[in-house]
């Protein structure tokens, strides 16, 4: 009971993190495809956008690290293990783009070293979603080897792999069509929502595209993906419900009706983990002989029953604030920020 | 370079740069909160300003620390999987506490920095109070955990294994509250000082300028009070350490052989071959009255340690003496500070006294830095002190010199950019 308990407030920071951190690298994705139409407008409606609450949704990821390393030690080691190379790059990325996405927004002077501040922001926001789906890749495929294997094959096959750049990708086009559904409320400006909203439609089918060569990819790799999903009602079910939930989501976004369009992409994004974590379940690192499941990888007793009462009163902290927060940049009208 | 060194360094330039972002967001939402709360009740516009100025600034501290913390989340693991697969479930509970301090601190920071006009002015004030309380929070917790590796409680060790866990326990080891009250005004005194120190500039090029005076102000009076309090916390930790890290305690005083009574040894250099310090000033019997509280009582040397356990000596006692250096300076100049500020203000618009506090800015962050060396570098070779030594913890993953040299790099571009910008901030107020 009490690792069931400590593995959904897993789920749940990681799902949290991807609806609102995850949109935060989206829209340091598409300020790449900004286009010439009014470059700067939506500039600042993605600064703007991401300004208040990057780092309270960056906290997300904090919070599944720690539950992670406390609750399923086991796991945190194999996966710090094997997956070093890509966490060192998600981490650089996390560094970037945090740093010049700051420094862009409150240097005291407006000169060139804008340009750098925007290139490296991009970049890191390609970066680490990138290597969170390598990584995320990496667990369900399960293609580790003992240190005793070689460099290449116990620290760099397990990730540097077609499949597991296909979730890679997947991850990053996911999070950016988050953004663009997101920032079509964060402007009143009629022109720039249908930049937005044109951005989101691409998105949608290029999603539907990786998602398809994500199951290519894991065919090549040994990786049964299509197989698995039928066997888990629950995976299986989610991704149908993702699929339905298209035909509405491009209404609500036709009709320009912004809030439903948000709830519903979040439920789209929210169903594609949620098969995932079905697939996975009660398995946190795949391998090959040994799999690390929730219930190998877990903590005594009692550090999961005082993890689990700091989990809870964090909550009862923590939402009432982020709501708050929400409240006052996102749900109320949008209008300009000043420093 | 071995792998293990590569990681210790990692580690340390991690660590190192993190600190001081973790001490400026500790400390400094209480110097805007003080001079937010003038701006509210005086609407003197200079308050105004100044809380804006230092807003700026903290929110590319801020973001800067944030991010390299994450960093360090990953690292424990990256570097240290095995001491964090058994560290985890003892030690993690105050990593889970300080995830949601820090969570609020920085919804909070969100409110603050972008709440202007937005919300009620007061509870707008207040979101920079949160900030601030939940900084402090964050800092303990953190603290508690690496109060853990130096002082183990909450479990037994069984072959090799953690067994009878009691996580709570665990939180609350005995080295926890003393060094978190060591670390915690240690943020205030090195922020404090260093504000006052950047404004003592701004006032040396524009005596006139009522913001700078402000600044000055603000800031000298939280330096100079923690400056003031450090010695008296510092002294309980001593003692402390003395108890539960004698083998710390014997590098930090290059205290070779167990003495009664023992000897105080400042500055010197230390060598482990001839077990003998250099050039140190030795005061008889001070030692003992420092460790124990008793001139004549007995201090364990590190004779009383195999030589394989001892930590290296000489880094650790010339960071001591850095830091114990540092702190005297500091708490006289604030004391000093305090009389000046009450009965003779004139004199702290001097050039010479403003060059003076401008020369200080960095040394209590200089004193963080020599401080934390002492309390990671003096717990060698142990990770976990007595139980699980560094060795064992680090990662099977070879070439770890490439992530270290990243990291380096990284930090080394950053250091100097953040510098970089806050000088850009300083030119703009002028």
């Amino acid at each position: 009971m009490w690792i069931e308990a400590i593995a959904f407030f897993l789920g749940v920071s990681i799902l949290f993190y991807c609806l609102f951190g995850g949109a935060d690298f989206g829209a340091g994705m598409l300020e790449a495809f900004v286009g010439r139409a009014r470059r700067e407008d939506q500039r600042r409606v993605i600064t703007h956008a991401i300004g208040p609450v990057w780092e309270a949704n960056h906290v997300w990821l904090i919070l599944a690290v720690v539950i992670l390393f406390t609750g399923f030690p086991k796991a945190y080691s194999a996966l710090s293990v094997t997956f070093h190379v890509p966490l060192t790059l998600m981490l650089l990325g996390i560094v970037l783009r945090g740093c010049a996405f700051t420094f862009r927004y409150y240097d005291a002077v407006r000169d060139d070293s804008q340009r750098y501040y925007s290139a490296i922001f991009i970049a890191g926001s390609f970066l680490t979603p990138l290597m969170l789906g390598v990584v995320a890749g990496g667990m369900l495929l399960g293609a580790s080897s003992p240190v005793e294997a070689g460099f290449i094959a116990a620290f760099v096959r397990p990730w540097a792999n077609l499949f597991c750049f296909a979730v890679g990708i997947f991850t990053c086009v996911l999070f950016a069509f988050l953004a663009a559904v997101y920032l079509v409320g964060e402007t009143q400006e009629a022109e720039i929502r249908r930049i937005f909203a044109r951005r989101a439609m691409v998105l949608n089918s290029l999603a539907i595209l990786v998602g398809i060569a994500v199951f290519m990819a894991a065919e090549l790799n040994g990786l049964p993906l299509a197989r698995l999903f039928a066997g888990r009602v629950l995976s299986l079910s989610s991704m149908i419900g993702a699929t339905v939930i298209l035909v509405p989501l491009w209404i609500a976004v036709r009709r320009d009706a912004v809030q439903a369009a948000r709830i519903l992409v979040a439920a789209q994004v929210g169903l594609v983990l949620i098969g995932w974590y079905r697939l996975q379940y009660p398995v946190i690192v795949n391998a090959p002989a040994t799999p690390l499941t929730i219930y190998t990888a877990a903590a005594p007793e009692a550090t999961l029953r005082y993890l689990l009462y700091a989990l809870i009163a964090g909550s009862v902290i923590i939402f009432p604030a982020l709501f708050y927060l929400l409240k006052i940049f996102k749900l109320s009208e949008a209008g300009e920020l000043s420093k | 370079m071995t792998d293990l060194f590569a990681a210790r360094s990692q580690m340390a330039i991690s660590l190192g740069f993190h600190i001081i972002f973790a001490a400026i967001g500790i400390a400094m939402p209480f110097l805007m909160a003080i001079s937010h709360w003038r701006w509210l009740k005086t609407k003197e516009p200079v308050y105004l300003d100044l809380t804006k100025a230092w807003s700026k600034g903290v929110a590319i501290l801020f973001a800067t620390g944030a991010v390299s913390g994450t960093v360090l989340s990953f690292e424990l693991g990256l570097l240290w999987p095995k001491f964090m697969e058994y560290a985890g479930p003892v030690s993690g509970l105050p990593f889970a506490w300080e995830g949601a301090a820090f969570f609020l601190e920085a919804i909070a920071l969100g409110i603050f920095l972008y709440g202007w006009n937005r919300i009620h002015p007061w509870a707008h004030w207040a979101s920079g109070i949160v900030v601030g309380v939940s900084g402090v929070a964050s800092g303990m917790f953190v603290i508690c955990a690496n109060g853990w590796m130096n002082a183990p409680a909450g479990f037994d060790w069984v072959d090799g294994k953690a067994v009878n866990i009691d996580p709570v326990a665990a939180m609350f080891n005995r080295a926890a509250l003393q060094q978190g009250l060591h670390m915690t005004i240690a943020a205030f005194c090195a922020t404090g000082f260093a504000v006052a120190g950047i404004h003592a500039i701004g006032l040396m090029k524009n005596p006139d300028s009522q913001f700078h005076a402000k600044a000055f102000e603000i800031a000298l009076v939280i330096g100079a009070i923690a400056a003031m309090l450090q010695p008296l916390q510092g002294d309980r930790l001593a003692k402390q350490t003395a108890m539960l890290q004698p083998a710390k305690l014997a590098a930090m005083e290059s205290l070779f052989h167990t003495s009664k009574p023992a000897p105080l040894v400042i500055g010197g250099y230390p060598s482990e071959e001839t077990q003998t310090v250099r050039y140190g000033i030795h005061i008889p019997k001070l030692l003992s009255f420092l460790a124990h509280g008793n001139f004549e009582a007995e201090v364990k040397g590190l004779d009383q340690f195999p030589r394989e356990n001892w930590p290296p000596v000489a880094v650790t006692h010339i960071a001591f003496q850095i830091m114990i250096g540092i702190g005297t300076i500091l708490a006289a100049l604030g004391a000093w500070s305090v009389f000046a500020l009450w009965k003779k203000p004139a004199w702290l618009r001097s050039r010479k006294i403003l060059r003076l506090f401008a020369v200080c800015a960095p040394l209590g962050f200089i004193a963080i830095e020599a401080g934390w060396t002492v309390t990671e570098v003096g717990r060698q070779p142990w990770i976990i002190y007595g139980i699980m030594k560094t060795k064992d913890a680090v990662t099977p993953m070879p070439g770890l010199i490439y992530p270290m040299m990243l990291f380096t790099f990284v930090y080394l571009m950053l250091a100097f950019i953040v510098a970089w910008l806050m000088v850009r901030q300083f030119r703009h107020v002028d």
